[in-house]
């Protein structure tokens, strides 16, 4: 019954219809990346970056949890090199993304690939990570995620954009408490991974370890703090899976 | 000029993240060890750059019920705890904050 192509023979019908599938199933996760967004834009002059750096780095980097800190970062002095220290360990969360979609994607020529992976967001990962997890024909399905990274990409230039803007026109803005948006998002990120013991001692750890270290030298108690956290919920998971494991010996 | 290091090098960083296993097509397995670490890297590095922020909003410790950050911190994990949905959780906390900061004058 279902007709088999070859990827070169699939008529465009089915590339468009999975492109605007991804870019609708983003929908719901734009509407809340776009605060943020237009707060990275606000924030971006009063912490130290020009409107043209917040532009390009939305642009370029496309990475907001980072970018965030970046302009944390800037404000307090940090050295260019720590920066980029700090956005490489915040931002290793998406190889765990693409350790799950790599086999899904492995078919596809390098530029693909490469496109993918610059467009992998956890917003990008959510939705299409739905889609792969669907039946039936899959050999259009980069065609989605093309979908979804397009829609999050131009939203989050677009709201950055939006962002500067209005930071210009209220230049009172920044005193507003703005940036409570990114603890606060980065809170509602946070409480769904609390399901474990380990999990839940590594970010207590990691939280008091940040409070007590902030004062250290280009903010590297962040980093600090969290390789001691990780190292900490490590441990303990290793040591509750030796027990478990030893209650089933005996 | 600063500027354009600084994009070059956060880009240079993100990218490789993302692209390494893509590049690679699934010909290295990690070991299971550095597997379970990274399932903690998201949320602590997240702690790590929330708890200062709302502890020391003005540089310096303030445990106190009249810390709008605070607060406003304890009602969005609250909310996230009860609604486990993320745009009710930052709506919640957001109004919160507001209220406190600005209905109060905290």
């Amino acid at each position: 019954m279902s007709t088999q192509y070859s990827c070169a023979e699939q008529p465009p019908s089915r590339r468009a219809s999975e492109f605007f599938a991804g870019a609708s199933a983003t929908v719901p996760l734009l509407v809340g990346a776009a605060p943020f967004g237009i707060i990275f834009g606000t924030l971006a002059e009063p912490n130290g970056l020009s409107a043209l750096g917040a532009i390009a780095m939305s642009l370029i980097v496309f990475a907001g949890a980072s970018q965030f800190i970046a302009l944390g970062l800037l404000a307090a002095g940090a050295s260019i090199p720590i920066i980029i220290a700090t956005t490489f360990i915040v931002n290793f969360r998406h190889i765990l993304y693409s350790a799950n979609l790599v086999a899904k994607v492995r078919h596809l020529p390098h530029y693909w690939r490469a496109l993918m992976a610059f467009g992998l967001t956890d917003e990008t990962f959510a939705a299409v990570n739905n889609r792969y997890q669907q039946q039936g024909n899959l050999q259009q399905a980069h065609w989605f995620y093309l979908g979804s990274f397009l829609a999050m990409y131009t939203n989050w230039v677009f709201c950055t954009y939006i962002g500067l803007t209005l930071g210009n026109i209220f230049p009172q803005m920044q005193n507003w408490g703005l940036d409570f948006a990114m603890s606060v998002t980065f809170l509602g990120m946070v409480v769904p991974y609390l399901k474990t013991k380990p999990m839940l001692v590594a970010v207590l750890v990691a939280a008091v370890l940040a409070i007590v270290s902030h004062d250290l030298p280009h903010k590297l108690g962040l980093l600090l703090s969290a390789f001691s956290g990780i190292a900490v919920g490590l441990s303990l998971m290793m040591l509750e899976n030796r027990k478990k494991k030893q209650q089933v010996g005996q | 000029m600063n500027e354009t290091f600084l994009i070059g090098g956060m880009f240079a960083v993100t990218f490789s993240v993302r692209y390494v296993l893509f590049a690679m097509a699934g010909k290295v397995k990690f070991p299971p060890w550095l597997n379970r670490a990274l399932e903690f890297v998201p949320p602590v590095v997240l702690m790590a750059i929330i708890a200062p922020n709302v502890t020391m909003p003005k540089g310096e410790l303030w445990l106190s019920p009249l810390n709008p950050w605070l607060i406003a911190s304890v009602v969005a994990v609250i909310t996230a705890l009860i609604r486990k949905d993320l745009l009710t959780t930052i709506v919640v906390g957001m109004l919160t904050f507001a209220g406190l900061r600005f209905g109060l004058g905290m």
